[in-house]
């Protein structure tokens, strides 16, 4: 038998309190969560008290289900409705960004470099009202609205694929594309057939992140939004959570974590087949790029 | 265009790049970079005496500094009405992000040395807030901090005691505790990626020359990871600096608001639109100094990204 003192001192010992730590923070990030799906099925219209399995607030209640309710099945449409516009927006316009930068030098690609930082790390907000002053007080082709707010929702997502892209082209390197170029391939020909396809995984990687970022947005979704059926499910929350909402909001929010988690097992799925053969941890290009 | 190295390239390769960056850059020039003067724009323009409206002035020789002032004034002047929101924000941001870090290093630093097989599953979890959305976990805290909600009755230990905390009405605790759990997830994840990166062998070289557990972590573990830290530090505290949601929803008191409170109280009050841009002006500044001294200390600002 060995004493606590001893185990305690022991250099080897298995590292328990950082373990402990590590599942504890587990439980406290989604227990929570865990529970606010469970009371979605609540049969009755407490979100404090369980009152039986029912799916009433996703289709049973006619009136204040999801289902029914129109401004919340509008709210869930609209959210993946910006999801998949801002995504399809954002992805070619910063891949394509992403490889100029790399290799143009000069004055306006440092510009470039920096507003693409800048807009990676300011706060949402200085975003959102910049752009809500834009279409509030200036005349201009910014409009509240869907419109908008796949322009504003473009602006602040741009910087996730350029950074994820380059960082994929730095381990790439030139060599492939000059030997593309060599064997006769136009410029363009090897940045297509060549360049595309191997950054198709870091591509992916960056829609997936996109996409869940867009459906998760608030700021600038709400200050660009312009009447109640521009509100996604996000600004549904912010305005009923505190006046005594039914579990239907629960309701709302677990479907809208369905539709996000289809989304990253597709990601996830096409990321591992794009890069089948390769060597290196899959789930790291998600982690270290988030 | 000078080339770095003297390679042969055939004709066209040049313009393909500018081609490419165009697009993008343009972009950002329309709805990032102007978009941030219109708001300095208005906050030195004038405001329209009839309809309340903000009247940009574009000429900076025009500016006029009343709105500038008045919200000067007022946060250091005799009537300081904006200051006690401002140095919330500060306190706020500084002990939740300190949270953050002190419940993120470990769990990051668990995940990178000694997850093993464990590993994949971990981070999968770990990254699981990420797709869970912000207001959804925020709804889920509203619902368990009710009066008659989970955490009373857990507190008060099935009737032996008598809680019946209000959490929701402008506790500072639960606006604090709320941000922290809000950002933690961002935090984590660079400091992964940082302490992925430490060399093991330095670590254990340390051990097995006879350093304790905390004179490895002081000596070795710790300045390794400084980088890591630092930006997991900018990534966690920079967002929190404009967050007025996390606080609508948790306390919803004016005695807990934070300076992201000031402005989504302002941005849409006819008159005081310029005040609103006074605050995104601050929030602006701190942000890029820490920013920009970053990036001179590193002297790339690749290595912010990655």
């Amino acid at each position: 038998m060995r004493s606590p003192v001893a185990w305690w001192r022991n250099p080897w010992r298995k590292p328990w309190v950082l373990g402990a730590v590590t599942v504890g923070y587990l439980l406290w990030s989604l227990l929570p969560v865990l529970v606010a799906v469970l009371f979605s099925f609540n049969a009755g219209r407490s979100r404090v008290t369980w009152q039986g399995f029912s799916m009433r607030w996703y289709y049973g209640d006619p009136l204040r289900s999801v289902w029914h309710d129109g401004s919340l099945h509008t709210a869930l449409t609209h959210t993946l409705w910006l999801g998949v516009l801002a995504t399809a927006i954002t992805i070619p316009l910063g891949v394509a960004m992403a490889l100029g930068l790399d290799r143009w030098r000069g004055r306006v690609p440092a510009g470039a470099n920096l507003a693409v930082l800048m807009s990676f790390v300011l706060p949402e907000i200085l975003i959102a009202v910049s752009l809500l002053f834009v279409a509030t007080v200036l005349v201009s082709p910014l409009k509240l609205g869907t419109s908008g707010q796949v322009l504003g929702l473009v602006t602040f997502q741009l910087s996730y694929p350029v950074v994820i892209v380059r960082a994929r082209l730095l381990t790439i390197g030139r060599d492939y594309e000059e030997a593309a170029i060599d064997l006769g391939a136009s410029p363009f020909g090897a940045v297509r057939r060549v360049l595309l396809k191997m950054l198709l995984p870091a591509i992916f990687a960056s829609a997936v992140l996109v996409f869940a970022d867009v459906i998760d947005d608030f700021i600038i979704v709400r200050y660009l939004s312009g009447d109640s059926s521009t509100e996604p499910v996000s600004v549904k929350v912010y305005n009923t959570a505190r006046a005594a909402p039914t579990p239907a909001l629960n309701a709302l929010t677990t479907l809208l974590l369905a539709a996000s988690l289809v989304a990253v097992a597709v990601g996830f799925l096409a990321y591992r087949w794009f890069t089948r053969g390769e060597k290196g941890r899959s789930l790291d290009v998600f982690a270290g790029e988030a | 265009m000078a080339r770095a190295d003297g390679r042969r390239q055939p004709p066209g390769s040049r313009l393909i790049w500018p081609l490419l960056a165009i697009p993008g850059t343009v972009w950002l020039a329309l709805l990032f970079v102007a978009p941030l003067y219109v708001v300095v724009a208005i906050l030195f323009g004038g405001t329209d005496p009839i309809l309340r409206e903000p009247v940009p002035v574009w000429n900076p020789l025009d500016w006029d500094f009343t709105q500038f002032t008045y919200v000067w004034d007022h946060i250091v002047g005799s009537q300081p009405f904006f200051r006690p929101a401002l140095v919330r924000t500060v306190l706020y941001v500084t002990i939740a992000t300190l949270l953050c870090l002190l419940i993120a290093y470990p769990v990051a630093y668990f995940t990178a040395r000694f997850a093993g097989r464990w590993r994949g599953p971990l981070l999968a979890a770990l990254i699981a807030p990420f797709w869970i959305s912000y207001m959804m976990r925020m709804l889920a805290w509203v619902n368990l901090l009710q009066t008659d909600g989970l955490v009373n009755r857990t507190l008060s230990a099935g009737g032996l005691l008598d809680v019946h905390v209000n959490w929701l009405q402008g506790h500072a605790t639960t606006v604090v505790l709320g941000l922290a759990y809000g950002y933690v997830p961002y935090m984590i994840l660079p400091l992964y990626a940082g302490l992925d990166r430490a060399p093991t062998a330095m670590l254990e070289a340390a051990r097995d020359l006879g350093a304790s557990r905390w004179e490895t972590f002081r000596r070795v573990t710790w300045p390794l990871s400084q980088t890591a830290v630092v930006v997991s530090l900018l990534v966690t505290a920079l967002p929190m600096l404009g967050d007025y949601f996390t606080n609508d929803l948790l306390s919803g008191s004016p005695s807990t608001s934070m300076i992201g409170n000031l402005i989504n109280n302002s941005v849409l009050t006819p008159g005081q639109t310029g005040q609103a841009g006074a605050f995104v002006l601050i929030i602006l500044v701190v942000s890029v100094i820490p920013m920009v001294l970053y990036v001179r200390s590193t002297r790339s600002g690749a290595d912010v990204m990655s």
